[in-house]
């Protein structure tokens, strides 16, 4: 890894404006008001783009660690800067370029939607905390825009907030937020106290001083952030339910960027408390492959489309985690694979869109069916991505979710088996989603008349499907993507060397090709019903997700509720009861006692002149002692 | 022969103060204090006496004032309770009570 | 010697004088009473070498405040003698019981307290010189308070006395104006009621005017004299028959 250098000027001097251009926009558009509305989609996509515009020049500057500081916010101890490094570059470059993509296919989706200035608004403050959180220099600022994108994220999802499910799974997706949040600060405070600064450099630097059990303990602390932010087991439970938000949001958000922070920042401090071989990395990994089964299985049972991608998107997540926890040799793959998941998941999710765009806001694949003739651009874009996802040889999801099983499998072979069979449920669930929507027979509702979507709609899907084919090529063929990365993260000992057709890969195909063909019997060829059938248990057991829910509410929220109960019931007869009970005492005490007061003045004066008699004796007594 | 005159000044003062708790009609109880006043008087110019000293009877001197200043407020507020209610008796401005 | 004559016979009388202000039923008696024991220390102060304060006890004390107690109760009421039963309780007891437990403990207090010889005030040969000194040198600011006092004093006593007027003061105008209402409506003389004695022999006040036919006028007839009269037996009778349209006249008034 090479050391962070101070820097000032130039190009890399003014990478803050990829930040403030979004936020100045959603300040406009925020504080603007209806005034706005006319042009505010035009500025809300102006705002990525240049940021976009600015990533790109950073990334054409020399390559290097770069801290560009910006004012010192409680000085010595805590100072506000961005690191332009070759990892936050990747990311920016992801966030703006996809994001701008997004910006400009919201302009078609939302266009009937009478909120859509404020739609953009709260897309341009995504924008801005997530290129936060990626460039900031210490974990502070990088918390800041942890909690930014929270926030962007609960008002998203939350955007058609007339929908109570909608609400309240903006609710839910923050307050499972606010568990990760918690464990991350935790985290940060241990950081603080261990290291006496948040800045990466010094932290870094310092790791290998500081005793084992705490660097576990921190790197836990973090993989909980992580778990709650990436929707990874077990604060998984908000993402499906996530799928509420616009479809948009979906893809940008809760697909493409947003959730892959968990995974940027296990990366991010990889050298320090994730290094190899340590029980926070094998914690990640285990993590990372329960998340990807979990998912996938998921991902197979749902009727609703995002659902499915959505689970598809929490399986994804499991496998980057996966990669993540490997060390160095692994954080290549994981990005790679983030940034092809970057293309193809935001692809299929805005393709999600526009289907749903034709038939109505119609979510249920079981109303789908036999779309491919009716919406040709969707469906190959669609279908482009799908191929990337399964793995398909020589497209984007095959370099990069291959060179993370063969990782996991040289690392232990448990894991690697395990990603293996997830990568085959892959292939199932994916085709699965495919053939209801595109193939089989008609089986929409008579008022519904599918038709393709606006150009404006279509030319995204057709950019990230390009990206989609060739990005995973690019990245992993001769090792582009670690020895680009390698100054931040480090370089594992050997590079890998690419093998077309490796026995893991061999194992891997053969076992996608097997979920295809199972789909295919299933859902291609066969009649599907339009409602539901009852499913075995293990059906069950996937529409439920897991029982996920239901443990939460069982382990948590019911205790909870008790808790609370209990809480109440002291409050009401233990405190209360003192309180109360005090003051009824003093109360009648003084119910009585206020007799005393007569109103009858001789009276008040009889006891001051015993008191005097009293007194006179007492000097007496006193003064013959 | 000073003792003596300090005896009747509490034996007055002791009668005044049993006055003041026993009789009702206000105007014969502020009498009662001004002969506890009075038997003050009396021992503060004793003392004078006994110590060589004038500033007991210049005590005195304030005190008639002072007792003065207050027989016409008293009495005045005594008239104004009896013009209301027609009573001077300390009993019956009883209100200010539980 | 002097002295103590002078002083037994006082404080016999003062004591004696004190308990009757306390237990006497007329508050006019206690006032009285009240009087005796102030002038019994004014001479006990003379006594005690302190003319000046003998002076102002006679003057502001039994002068000025015993009038105004007297003053007070004059508008208050004379003749009511209050009621001597306790109402409260317990109070007389407990009252009789601190006033002897004070006066006994004071007067062993002081009966044991070791008490040398009198000073005397030889020091000063002029009581009222020396006292003006003391007053206006050391004691000045009290005095000037006290003078602040007494002004607030007497300003309290003016707003206390004070009654608010209610209604707008009737003028000459007003009244008239009444009379000749009363007079239109009931026929009531607004005239002043007839003198007695005119056009009579004498003027004395038995003797009704009389009306310029001869008759006398009803009117003048002093009634509390023809009621005297009538109880007497010496009421004349042209008196009597010119009252009789009237028949409260003679009648002696229900109190």
């Amino acid at each position: 890894m090479e050391p962070i250098v101070e820097h000032s000027g130039g190009v890399i001097g003014a990478s803050w404006l990829m930040i403030a251009f979004p936020l100045a926009s959603a300040a406009i558009l925020l504080l603007g008001g209806r005034r706005t509305n006319a042009w505010g989609h035009l500025l809300g996509v102006f705002a990525p783009v240049a940021s976009f515009v600015v990533a790109v020049m950073c990334f054409l500057q020399p390559s290097g660690r770069y801290d560009v500081g910006l004012y010192d916010f409680i000085p010595g101890v805590a100072k506000v800067g961005l690191l332009i490094d070759p990892l936050s570059i990747t990311f920016a470059l992801l966030i703006t370029g996809v994001g701008s993509l997004i910006h400009i296919y919201s302009i078609g989706y939302m266009a009937h939607d009478p909120e859509r200035r404020r739609f953009f608004a709260y897309l341009n403050l995504f924008v801005a905390a997530m290129l936060l959180l990626v460039l900031a220099d210490n974990y502070l600022v990088l918390f800041l825009g942890w909690e930014g994108v929270g926030l962007a994220s609960y008002l998203l999802i939350g955007f058609w907030q007339f929908k109570p499910t909608a609400a309240t799974a903006a609710k839910k997706a923050f307050v499972v937020n606010r568990v990760g949040d918690f464990g991350f600060l935790v985290g940060l405070f241990t950081i603080f106290a261990t290291f006496g600064t948040f800045a990466f450099g010094p932290v870094f630097d310092n790791a290998a001083k500081a005793s084992n059990g705490t660097l576990t303990a921190i790197g836990i602390m973090l993989l909980i952030g992580a778990c709650g932010k990436s929707a990874q087991l077990p604060l998984q439970s908000w993402l499906l339910d996530a799928m509420e938000g616009p479809t948009p949001v979906s893809a940008l958000i809760h697909a493409a960027t947003m959730v892959t922070a968990g995974v940027y920042l296990v990366v991010r401090s990889g050298a320090a408390f994730f290094p190899e071989g340590a029980t926070a990395s094998l914690i990640v990994t285990i993590v990372g492959v329960a998340t990807l089964l979990a998912g996938a299985i998921i991902g197979t049972a749902k009727d609703d489309i995002k659902k499915a991608l959505a689970g598809s998107t929490m399986s994804q997540i499991g496998y980057m985690m996966l990669a993540a926890g490997l060390g160095p040799a692994g954080y290549a793959f994981a990005i790679a694979h983030l940034l092809t998941h970057g293309f193809f998941k935001a692809d299929l999710f805005l393709g999600a869109g526009s289907v749903m765009h034709a038939m109505k806001d119609e979510v249920n694949m079981r109303r789908y069916g036999a779309l491919r003739a009716l919406m040709p651009v969707t469906f190959i874009t669609f279908f482009i991505g799908y191929l990337a996802i399964i793995g398909f040889p020589l497209l984007s999801g095959y370099f990069t979710k291959d060179g993370i099983i063969e990782t996991a499998m040289d690392s232990n072979a448990i894991l690697g088996w395990l990603a293996v069979i997830g990568a085959g449920i892959t292939g199932f669930y994916m085709s699965r989603v495919v053939f209801m929507t595109f193939f089989g027979s008609k089986r929409w509702a008579d008022d519904v008349h599918p038709h393709e979507s606006p150009s404006v709609m279509t030319w995204p899907l057709i950019i990230l499907s390009i990206g989609s084919i060739f990005l995973g090529g690019y990245l992993i063929l001769s090792n582009r993507l670690m020895v680009y990365l390698g100054p931040a993260v480090g370089l594992p000992e050997a590079l890998p060397q690419f093998h077309p057709f490796s026995p893991t890969g061999l194992a891997t195909l053969a076992l996608v090709a097997l979920g295809a063909a199972i789909a295919w019997v299933r859902y291609g060829s066969a009649e599907v019903p339009q409602v539901a059938p009852r499913g075995s248990f293990l059906t069950t057991f996937a529409r439920r997700d897991l029982y996920g829910d239901a443990l939460n509410e069982a382990l948590l929220m019911r205790p909870g509720q008790w808790l609370t109960r209990l809480a109440v019931w002291f409050d009401n007869k233990g405190v209360d009861g003192v309180v109360n009970g005090l003051a009824a005492g003093i109360g009648g005490s003084s119910g009585r006692l206020r007799r005393i007061q007569t109103g009858f003045v001789r009276s008040y004066a009889l006891s001051i002149f015993v008191g005097a008699a009293v007194l006179v004796g007492a000097w007496y007594v006193v003064g013959n002692l | 022969m000073t003792t003596h005159y300090l005896v009747l000044s509490a034996l007055l003062f002791a009668i005044g103060g049993v006055g003041v708790l026993v009789r009702r009609n206000a105007i014969v109880v502020f009498m009662c204090v001004e002969l506890m006043l009075n038997a003050c008087n009396l021992a503060f110019v004793t003392f004078a006496r006994q110590h060589g000293n004038l500033d007991g009877q210049v005590i005195a001197f304030f005190v008639m004032i002072v007792a003065a200043a207050e027989v016409v407020v008293g009495l005045a507020i005594i008239v104004t309770i009896f013009r209301t209610r027609r009573s001077a008796s300390v009993d019956d401005a009883n209100l200010l009570k539980y | 010697m002097g002295e103590t004559f002078v002083f037994w016979v006082l404080a016999v009388v003062s004591v004696i004088a004190a308990l009757g202000l306390v237990f006497s039923r007329k508050a006019v008696y206690s006032a009285l009473m009240l009087g005796v024991v102030m002038l019994s220390l004014a001479v006990l102060y003379a006594v005690q070498d302190a003319p000046f304060l003998a002076v102002v006890q006679i003057i502001v004390y039994t002068g000025a405040v015993m009038m105004l107690f007297l003053f007070v109760l004059m508008m208050v009421g004379v003749d009511s003698s209050d009621s001597l039963v306790e109402t409260i309780k317990g109070q007389r007891f407990w009252a009789v019981l601190a006033g002897l437990g004070f006066a006994v403990l004071l007067a062993l207090g002081i009966g044991n307290a070791f008490i040398g010889p009198a000073k005397g005030l030889a020091a000063y040969p002029q009581n009222v010189p020396s006292l003006a000194e003391l007053i206006f040198t050391r004691h000045v600011f009290a005095f000037e308070v006290t003078s602040a006092l007494l002004i607030t004093a007497a300003l309290g006593a003016v707003v206390l006395a004070h009654r608010e007027r209610l209604t707008p003061k009737l003028t000459q105008r007003d009244l008239a104006r009444q009379r000749f209402k009363e007079f239109a409506r009931t026929g009531r003389n607004p005239a002043p009621l007839p003198g007695p004695g005119t056009y009579a022999r004498h003027n004395a006040i038995d003797k009704p005017a009389l009306l310029p036919d001869g008759s006398i006028a009803a009117q003048s007839v002093n009634r509390y004299v023809a009621r005297y009269e009538k109880a007497e037996g010496t009421l004349p009778p042209e008196v009597a028959q010119a009252l009789e349209s009237d028949s409260e006249a003679l009648e002696l008034e229900k109190e």
